[in-house]
């Protein structure tokens, strides 16, 4: 069976924990993770709850391939209500905990109401318990990993935690597993710090039953599938060789890097902060910053950056626990800190992205959210005396002590920790915040690449690349290319990306494969792998089914089209250089254009035959 | 020609598809705690390492089993265990100075590589050669020509 077919439902309040049977007829409609688990939540949490009350709910979830032999079989995601956005959150990652979660025999995780301490959720197949976490609280993701590893005399347990950020409510907090994959965006970590709950650590050692549906088509489709990937020049070359960063030099080259907070669309300083940089030899030590790629589990790709911090950069200078080799930098850090913030700082960088997974907070918001602080004490709006230090853009020692602070809970971290949004309004500038329904845009400017803005605008859990990945069409030409200068057509291209992207989620594997993987790759894996019929029309409809069921959840919490917008910077200032120079973005085009392609009214709103054509 | 596993860590990526493969094609599931071949991650160090039995010629474990369930398969060379024999005394997870035979407790026996009959599954599920089945006589070949191709010892042409 590609599902476990089971739920554990964990009441925090209570401190119970229940072993239910998992829908099977949902489980045909909305296939698993991000589909599957966002169904139960709609169907149990009121939309307009405080994502903070324990009357949220966090689910952790895995898909029907998680935990099989398909190429990126290991993700997971955690689906709430997201504590930086109010909006629905899903976020996504690999790593090793979701696949032992199935191994364990469990599709997804529950849990609702809050804890009166700090426990952790310990699993060990069958054998479920909530044990007292009060010498865990405090402490990072690093040490939480490996005080449970070790009090459970068991190196192979799989530990996802929230840091000191995810406890002190800072609402970009991450859930972190495996020491740097992360659950990173929207504030899922706040979630779970809110409801007292610090870890779960799962051992699985009942395997994932091994009983797909047809196991030699599963397994020759998987093997083929796997040759897809190896074939194709992003997925067999230029992600296992430079990782994400692959992206820094090309962007650029775009006119598409946002810097110093979007003011302007090209780093001066990006090749220095790029994946070919990471493959140099520094002039200090003689040494490479990237000491290897890695995969998360089942992954033939292997995009993930292991990295080493020069010893004697200023960051690290005697904090020899720096000095071990960590996870980064990926592409959207390395932009969010370093570009976003004028920072040319490779090492730096890696410094700030290793305290990120340490302390578990998102790297792209948090360095969004300095990058917004640096134009404000650019202004005149924030002085030194309340930041504490200078902070002008460029200055990687800035970043690097607000970071400190911020991953301490302690002086203008705290402000950072609300966000840049908060952030700016505070200071009475909320059109300075650089994002959609308060969380910030990732690293393509919109004005660059036009598709982009209408996939941010329109993104069920605020300003996100993962949601409609526009980039692959309109910078690689994955599947067709498309001119990333024009308006024309991106709202049928972006509502495409975001279906299948749908399905993707909820299959258990990773997104990185659709540079290579059309639905028609996936199809015959999930086929041979899970009961019942899987077809393209009925995989199709069920991406659109899910896209609006997010949506519907969004409209009934409060949003509406007016959320679907973009800031003013990027309707008004036209880029001043590259080959977007004098573009804005077409959002207002190009949005009317896009519900009517959804089926939805001007308002926003899934009309009747819409929603009675996806059997919502 | 007898062949051996030939494992190169510098190439491995720990996607885990090797351990997949094992317990796929020795137990019929998905389940990594079954497989015969582990990877071990050394985080700090930012290695990756494949470790699996190495089919000793004078295989500890085979001359410790007190009732001869280790056995050489004559056409791989693999040092295998007969279920139906083995009698789960485990002495044989003591003589091995490698680890790499381990009892199973759900069945009372001990497992350890067999090398598949002469086709390894991690072999053929590893995607970037960390893992690959060669001579066994010439395992070194590819560190020989690495270094080769390091030496400088021809003379040139000075200008």
């Amino acid at each position: 069976m590609a599902w476990n077919r089971k739920i554990l439902r964990v009441d925090l309040t209570k401190g119970t924990c229940k072993v239910e049977a998992l829908n099977m007829e949902w489980a045909q409609e909305y296939l698993g993770q991000r589909g599957l688990a966002t169904k139960y939540f709609v169907e149990e949490v009121d939309p307009k709850v405080d994502p903070l009350a324990p009357e949220n709910k966090l689910i952790m979830t895995t898909g029907p391939l998680t935990g099989t032999p398909v190429s990126t079989g290991g993700r997971y995601s955690v689906v709430t209500k997201g504590a930086l956005t109010g909006a629905i959150a899903c976020s996504n990652s690999g790593g090793y905990f979701g696949s032992e979660l199935k191994f364990a025999g469990w599709d997804m995780i529950i849990f609702e109401g809050k804890s009166p301490k700090p426990v952790y959720l310990s699993i060990e197949d069958d054998k479920t318990e909530l044990k007292d976490a009060a010498h865990l609280w405090g402490k990072t993701v690093f040490q939480t990993e490996e005080i449970i590893k070790s009090s459970h005399q068991d190196p192979q347990i799989r530990v996802s935690s929230i840091g000191r950020s995810g406890e002190n409510g800072v609402l970009f907090a991450c859930i972190v597993n495996d020491l740097h994959r992360a659950a990173g965006r929207s504030g899922v970590g706040t979630v779970m710090g809110s409801k007292n709950l610090k870890a779960v650590a799962v051992r699985g050692k009942n395997g994932s039953g091994g009983s797909v549906k047809n196991p030699k088509a599963f397994m020759a489709a998987t093997k083929a599938a796997k040759k897809v990937l190896a074939d194709n020049a992003v997925t067999g070359q230029g992600l296992p060789k430079y990782g994400t960063q692959v992206l820094m030099n090309v962007i650029n080259e775009m006119g598409a890097l946002p810097t110093r907070n979007h003011r302007d669309v090209q780093f001066e300083d990006a090749r220095k902060i790029s994946g070919e940089a990471m493959h140099e030899k520094r002039p200090t030590d003689g040494k490479t910053h990237l000491v290897t790629n890695a995969a998360c589990f089942g992954c033939t790709i292997a995009c993930g950056r292991i990295s080493k911090i020069d010893e004697s950069h200023f960051s690290v200078v005697n904090k020899p626990e720096y000095w071990g080799a960590s996870g980064g930098l990926e592409y959207e850090a390395a932009w969010a800190l370093g570009a976003a913030n004028g920072v040319g700082d490779l090492e730096a960088l890696q410094y700030v992205n290793v305290l990120c997974n340490e302390d578990g907070f998102d790297p792209i918001t948090f360095g969004a959210t300095v990058a917004a602080a640096m134009e404000l004490y650019d202004l005149g709006i924030l002085t030194k005396e309340q930041i504490g230090i200078e902070a002008p853009f460029g200055s990687a020692q800035a970043l690097v002590e607000l970071a400190q602070m911020t991953a301490q809970g302690i002086g203008f971290g705290k402000e950072l920790g609300m966000g840049s949004a908060r952030l700016c309004a505070k200071y009475g500038r909320p059109e300075l915040s650089m994002g959609v329904k308060k969380q910030e845009f990732p690293a393509y400017d919109s004005r660059g690449i036009q598709g982009m803005g209408l996939g941010y605008a329109t993104s069920n859990r605020g300003a996100c690349h993962l949601r409609a990945y526009t980039v692959a069409s309109e910078v690689l030409g994955i599947p067709v290319k498309t001119d990333p200068l024009v308006t024309e057509g991106k709202a049928d291209l972006v509502k495409a990306f975001q279906d299948a992207t749908s399905v993707f989620d909820s299959a258990g594997v990773c997104a990185f494969t659709t540079f290579a993987w059309s639905l028609a790759d996936l199809q015959p894996q999930l086929d041979a792998a899970c009961e019942g019929d899987w077809t393209m029309e009925k995989l199709s409809l069920l991406g659109e089914r899910v896209w609006n069921m997010e949506r519907l959840f969004n409209n009934a919490a409060g949003f509406t089209a007016k959320d679907d917008d973009l800031p003013p910077r990027l309707k008004t200032e036209a880029a001043k250089t590259g080959p977007a120079k004098g573009l804005v973005n077409g959002i207002d085009k190009m949005r009317p254009e896009y519900y009517k392609a959804r089926g939805w009214t001007p308002e926003g709103v899934p009309t009747k035959e819409t929603l009675d054509r996806l059997g919502l | 020609m007898q062949k051996s596993l030939h494992i190169d860590a510098n190439k491995c990526t720990g996607c885990l598809q090797c351990e997949m493969a094992c317990s796929y094609e020795n137990h019929g599931v998905f389940n990594i705690a079954k497989s015969r071949i582990k990877v071990f991650n050394f985080e700090h160090a930012g290695r990756k390492v494949p470790y699996t039995c190495t089919q000793c010629a004078e295989a500890w474990c085979m001359n410790a089993c007190p009732v001869d369930a280790i056995r050489i398969d004559a056409t791989t060379g693999a040092k295998a265990v007969h279920e139906d024999i083995c009698v789960g005394c485990k002495v044989c997870t003591i003589a091995c100075p490698f680890g790499t035979v381990n009892y199973v407790a759900e069945t009372g026996k001990v497992q350890k590589c067999d090398l598949c009959g002469g086709e390894p599954a991690c072999a053929d599920a590893c995607p970037t050669g960390a893992i690959t089945y060669v001579d066994a006589d010439w395992t070194g070949l590819d560190k020989m020509r690495a270094w080769a191709g390091k030496t400088d010892t021809q003379a040139r042409a000075t200008a």
